[in-house]
């Protein structure tokens, strides 16, 4: 021990960093178990067999089935574009990348409303057309997309400028085509940033509620997806079904934290650099 | 393969990275670019191997014209100076890398494939490592792989992009001769890009030396030492002295001295500068050479370096004595006079 403070202030400081990591952090996780058991395992149970539970749940899982794989898309290619070739407005693009972090999800969903909205810019020709997007899956779909877009991007982008080109072009001077060599080369080399980027949007994109929120208009068994619908069980005081739908997400974050924490002991030197700071 | 350069320019941005490249590179050659960094040298082994475009210039494989080939088609071996093996792929799998990505058409059957990228590591000395990854092995263990990996394709020309760079001395030495013995033995035209002008001058056959862009001088290793083309080639290659002065009558006179040394080749009259190798320099009693203090004195190896300010010279002469003559090297402090015994004298652009 190097620093020369008396021992009294050193735990007193341990003891106040304990306490602020269990009432923040570990309390209002018990909390959400002990609430959703409180009438028993049956009544949970029974809370989560409510149509409208599955219907959000399954919504839900649709939702980010969608949206994480086509984030996925995105996101490889746009760290691709930007990590192994230069390019007038780089600097921007990464910028644009980071906007969906730096915007109120409230926000976004509001600009799906003025875009798609019946008022929106192109709403009239959707009426027209009889297509749905907002209240229906494509607008949720679109909003998750928004939200969740830089994870995946974020990810990879410092990974693949730490790799650096050589892979790719040994690839290619060994006769590699352009698409074997993403396959065989650059795939491997970041597959497990990608699995760490991928889990952090899946997490996201379930959890999501501020642009989800503008965009479904809550209608029950429709368009409500699981944080959706923990608040309207908690606005109408059904607080152990509330409780009982929201014990989902966190099971979702608790794996999502072990596979994330798994990834980083095993594999933390595949990962982008900030994993090893 | 022979390789012909025609006239080759490359510029980033405003900067010519390569301006006005002819080269004519020989079947079974083992040719070094040599040159400081910023030079070019890796630019154009980049042009070459089909990484780098050109904006100008033509560049033939034997008879063919690569320029406008693709990477792919111009069936390169290129051995990067970090290596760039497959992290994720064993020793074997690198080395058939360029075998399996064959189209199915063309491709030896999976046995086949195997079996010569073993033949490689073997030729490499590495058929035992063989399910190792490359983060398991030693950097000069990775040179080695890469090679391999390169002549897995049966490649029209090797290319090495500083080969040794990331290696301690002792490797390094190793490496450059079992390079050369593999070269002797494969028979593959081979370009390798330096900086280290006795790696060059020890293992190439001919030695391009690159500065700015240009191509300073080609030549053999013997020639490029002895008959450097130009200041900067006789500077770069090997320890050089510099003596400012002009060219009269024939003599070369240095800046501020009285004495003169008569130039051994004929040369117009004006300013110039004069250069001299370490162990081309001696002390002279007669009285005839330059004047000067000595300032330090160095031992190296089995050799005594003097460095010698020079009166009227801004930049102090550096002199190698073989140490059997140790009993005459004067003290620092001394005043001496320094003769040579071979020099060459570059015109100065006013």
């Amino acid at each position: 021990m190097t620093t020369n403070e008396p021992r009294w202030l050193r735990r007193g400081l341990i003891a106040l960093a304990l306490a602020f990591i269990a009432f923040f952090l570990l309390l209002p996780l018990v909390a959400v178990f002990v609430e959703a058991l409180r009438q028993g395992f049956g009544a949970y149970l029974r809370a989560l067999q409510e149509p409208d539970a599955w219907s959000a749940l399954k919504l839900s899982l649709l939702v980010a089935a969608i949206a994480v794989p086509a984030n996925l898309v995105f996101g490889i290619a746009a760290a691709w574009l930007i990590a192994k070739h230069d390019f007038r407005g780089k600097a921007l693009l990464v910028t644009l990348i980071d906007l969906p972090f730096s915007v109120s999800p409230v926000v976004s969903g509001l600009v799906y409303v003025l875009l798609f909205g019946a008022q929106g810019l192109f709403g009239p020709w959707l009426i027209e057309h009889d297509v749905r997007i907002l209240f229906a899956l494509p607008g949720l779909v679109l909003a998750t997309i928004f939200v969740t877009f830089p994870f995946v991007a974020r990810e990879l982008i410092p990974l693949m400028q730490e790799q650096g080109r050589d892979d790719e072009l040994a690839a290619l001077t060994l006769g590699a085509s352009g698409f074997q060599t993403f396959l065989r080369v650059t795939l491997p080399n970041i597959r497990w940033g990608l699995l760490y980027g991928v889990l952090l949007c899946n997490a996201r994109a379930m959890g999501e509620f501020g642009a989800v929120s503008v965009v479904s208009g809550h209608i029950r068994g429709l368009t409500n997806t699981l944080p959706l619908h923990v608040e309207i069980l908690y606005n109408e005081y059904e607080f152990v079904a509330a409780f009982a739908v929201a014990t989902l997400l966190a099971l979702l974050a608790l794996v999502t934290l072990a596979l994330k924490a798994l990834l980083e002991v095993r594999h933390g030197d595949a990962l982008a650099a900030r994993a090893r700071h | 393969m022979q390789i012909r350069i025609d006239h080759v320019v490359r510029h980033f941005g405003r900067h010519a990275a390569l301006a006005g490249i002819d080269l004519h590179i020989r079947s079974g050659e083992l040719v070094a670019l040599l040159g400081p960094s910023g030079s070019g040298k890796t630019t154009l082994l980049r042009a070459i191997a089909g990484l780098e475009p050109v904006d100008a210039g033509q560049i033939h494989f034997g008879e063919r014209d690569a320029t406008t080939l693709s990477v792919q088609e111009r069936r390169v071996g290129f051995v990067f100076q970090q290596y760039a093996l497959f992290r994720h792929m064993s020793v074997l799998r690198n080395v058939a890398f360029g075998l399996d990505c064959r189209p199915r058409r063309s491709r030896p059957t999976r046995a086949d494939i195997d079996a010569r990228a073993l033949e490689l590591l073997a030729r490499v000395q590495l058929a035992d490592l063989r399910d190792r990854l490359p983060d398991q092995l030693s950097g000069g263990q990775r040179q080695r792989v890469a090679l391999a990996r390169a002549m897995a394709i049966d490649p029209t020309v090797l290319l090495l992009d500083e080969p040794f760079g990331a290696l301690d001395a002792k490797v390094r030495v190793e490496l450059r001769r079992w390079l050369r013995d593999i070269h002797d033995a494969t028979g593959y035209t081979t370009v390798f890009v330096t900086h280290d002008q006795e790696e060059a001058l020890e293992l190439a056959d001919r030695v391009v030396v690159m500065n700015a862009g240009r191509i300073e001088q080609v030549g053999t290793p013997e020639e490029i030492y002895a008959q450097p083309a130009s200041a900067f080639v006789f500077d770069f290659v090997g320890h050089s002295n510099r003596i400012t002065g002009r060219v009269e009558g024939g003599r070369f006179v240095a800046a501020d001295a009285a004495t003169s040394w008569p130039l051994p080749t004929p040369q117009a009259d004006g300013p110039a500068q004069l250069f001299v190798r370490p162990h081309d320099l001696m002390l002279d009693a007669q009285g005839q050479g330059l004047a000067g203090t000595v300032q330090h004195l160095w031992r190296r190896a089995n050799r005594q370096v003097l460095t010698i300010a020079i009166d009227g010279q801004p930049e102090m002469l550096e002199l190698d004595l073989p140490l059997h003559d140790a009993s005459s090297v004067p003290a620092a402090g001394t005043r001496v006079q320094v003769a040579a015994r071979h020099f060459r004298v570059f015109p100065v652009a006013a």
